[in-house]
């Protein structure tokens, strides 16, 4: 590497009684002292949090308000800290989704177990579990920090469909083309 | 208004009550400005502050979110934090000196602001009559005398923590406030020099110091001593910087190197004595610069306070006179204490061997040129004069 000898200048007497210096300082903090806070004022004001965020594991339905899950446990099983515990159950036979079959009984996420991998995600079939933005879990007691089926909804909502797989079979049934 | 009744009190009685009502003033202002140093140290760095903090039986009260927002509510719990939580006494210490350190701080932080005035009146003569607790003759002599009594707190605080870091921290403040206390009174010699001018009577009283800076309209005695004196303002605001032990020469309790100084072992309500003990040193050293350099009470340079208060039809009462005198003398101190703090949130703290030097090899001989070259000045225009 080169070596570059840089000259370093004597400071001049103004410099050496600091005072230019001070004031310019004081020049900059004053400045600072007028410009609008960066700061959030945290619970009410939220960070804007990217799409691809991995934040608690939730459950969605989709637009037509149809719970995508149908239980087919591949989360639980690729669950590395088996955070995930699902008791699968049959869908009524009158319920306007008998055709999809399955659903789950109860679906927990343990959050003191989740690690936030997202394999959960990346596994699923349906698409119906996603890390979302949300990113403080709190509780007083350990099965607080258990979300059940109906808290994971909650903290899901609706996403958004592709692909509406469960319509199309439905109306493929009906045109008499089952596969 | 009849205030014969209180004036018919005995002396002593009349006193207390004035003295209590100072301190009850100074007390608490000294205690808000550990707030205004939170706030103003959070403005400056792009945050808001503490502004959370509010009584729930007060939140429906309308506009009451303006003193959430400015802390007090934060600075009233702080404040029964600290007189309420419990006061552990370290073991190993030496317990006697170790409670005495806050209380001898609080001493002479409290007693110094009884011979600074704070405002005037005109009493039924016309005559400006000072508002002090004491109107003594030696009034800066006193002032100097009492507030370097504080460092025996420091020095005391560091060595009965029995502790490295406290005594190192006593040990500095020693040798700094010693240092810049010589430059810091040979800065104000040439002010009464100048007041004491041959022939006249002498005198170190604070309030005939504002009273030289209180002439109307262009006149020789309408300029703050600012623009007269400006290297003993310069010399006596950086040594007061020294005195108070605030950044950039807060070596005493440098949290980098002496994790909280001569107070590290202390907690609770006498910590927080000696940070009030702290800001009203700041205060009172503050008032004292702006009586000799800033004209006191004066609002501008050539127009005192008495134009002002006949321009407003109050000359004749002395309540509402003094009353405006002593909010233009609080406002200057509120500057000050910002200036203060705008100070420490801009300058990184000075090395020791720095603040020596500075106070030793520098500040010192200052002092004594600007004294010297005054001194002949002085003598000169006294000469030309006779």
């Amino acid at each position: 590497m080169a070596v570059i000898q840089v000259e370093r200048k004597p400071l001049s007497f103004a410099e050496r009684t600091y005072i230019p210096q001070i004031i310019g300082g004081l020049k900059t903090t004053f400045k600072h002292l007028l410009k609008p806070t960066v700061t959030l004022q945290y619970p009410e004001q939220r960070p804007e949090i990217s799409k691809n965020y991995r934040g608690v594991p939730t459950l969605v339905k989709d637009p037509n308000g149809r719970e995508k899950c149908v239980s087919c446990q591949l989360c639980e099983f690729v669950c590395p800290p088996k955070a995930i515990r699902i008791t699968p159950g049959e869908i009524d036979a009158d319920a306007p989704n008998a055709h999809v079959e399955k659903g789950p009984k109860t679906f927990d996420i343990d959050m003191l177990r989740c690690i936030y991998c997202g394999l959960c995600q990346e596994v699923c079939p349906e698409e119906a579990i996603w890390l979302q933005n949300q990113f403080s879990m709190s509780g007083y007691t350990r099965a607080e920090m258990v979300n059940d089926k109906e808290k994971l909804y909650e903290l899901g909502g609706t996403l958004p469909d592709q692909h509406f797989k469960w319509d199309k079979k439905k109306a493929a049934e009906e045109h008499g083309n089952a596969h | 208004m009849d205030f014969s009744l209180y004036f018919n009190l005995p002396l002593w009685i009349r006193l207390t009550i004035q003295g209590t009502a100072v301190i009850l003033v100074l007390f608490p202002l000294a205690a808000a400005c550990s707030m205004a140093e939170r706030k103003i140290s959070a403005w400056l760095q792009g945050r808001p502050g503490p502004n959370r903090t509010i009584p729930p039986i007060l939140a429906w009260v309308p506009g009451i979110s303006i003193f959430q927002k400015l802390g007090l509510f934060q600075l009233a719990a702080d404040g029964g934090k600290f007189l309420f939580k419990e006061d552990a006494v370290p073991g190993g210490v030496n317990k006697f000196y170790f409670i005495a350190a806050p209380i001898l701080a609080m001493i002479p932080a409290l007693t110094t602001v009884a011979v600074v005035p704070f405002g005037a009146y005109l009493d039924s003569a016309g005559k400006l009559i000072p508002i002090v607790l004491a109107d003594l003759d030696i009034g800066l002599l006193a002032v100097f005398a009492v507030s370097s009594l504080g460092v025996y707190a420091v020095i005391l605080a560091g060595w009965a923590s029995n502790s490295k870091y406290p005594f190192l921290g006593g040990v500095r403040a020693s040798a700094q406030l010693i240092s810049y206390e010589l430059s810091m009174t040979l800065s104000v010699l040439p002010v009464f020099l100048w007041i004491n001018a041959p022939g006249g009577d002498g005198t170190l009283s604070l309030f005939r110091v504002v009273e030289m800076q209180s002439g109307s309209g262009l006149a020789w005695d309408s300029v703050w001593y600012i623009f007269y004196f400006p290297l003993s303002a310069f010399i006596f605001l950086v040594a007061l910087f020294a005195e108070t032990n605030r950044q950039p020469f807060d070596m005493p309790e440098s949290e980098s190197d002496l994790v909280g100084g001569f107070h590290t072992e202390y907690g609770a309500f006498k910590w927080s004595l000696f940070f009030v003990a702290e800001y009203c040193h700041m205060i009172i050293g503050s008032a004292v610069f702006i009586l000799l350099f800033f004209g006191g009470w004066n609002p501008l340079p050539g127009m005192p306070l008495a134009d002002l208060a006949g321009w407003l039809h109050i000359a004749d009462q002395p309540i509402l006179m003094g009353l405006l005198g002593i909010s233009i003398f609080l406002g200057k101190i509120f500057f000050s204490i910002f200036f203060f703090m705008w100070v420490r949130w801009t300058l990184p703290r000075f090395r020791y061997d720095q603040v020596m030097n500075i106070g030793w090899k520098k500040l010192l001989p200052l002092s004594i040129a600007n004294l010297i070259i005054y001194t002949l000045g002085i003598a000169g225009i006294a000469l030309l004069q006779k």
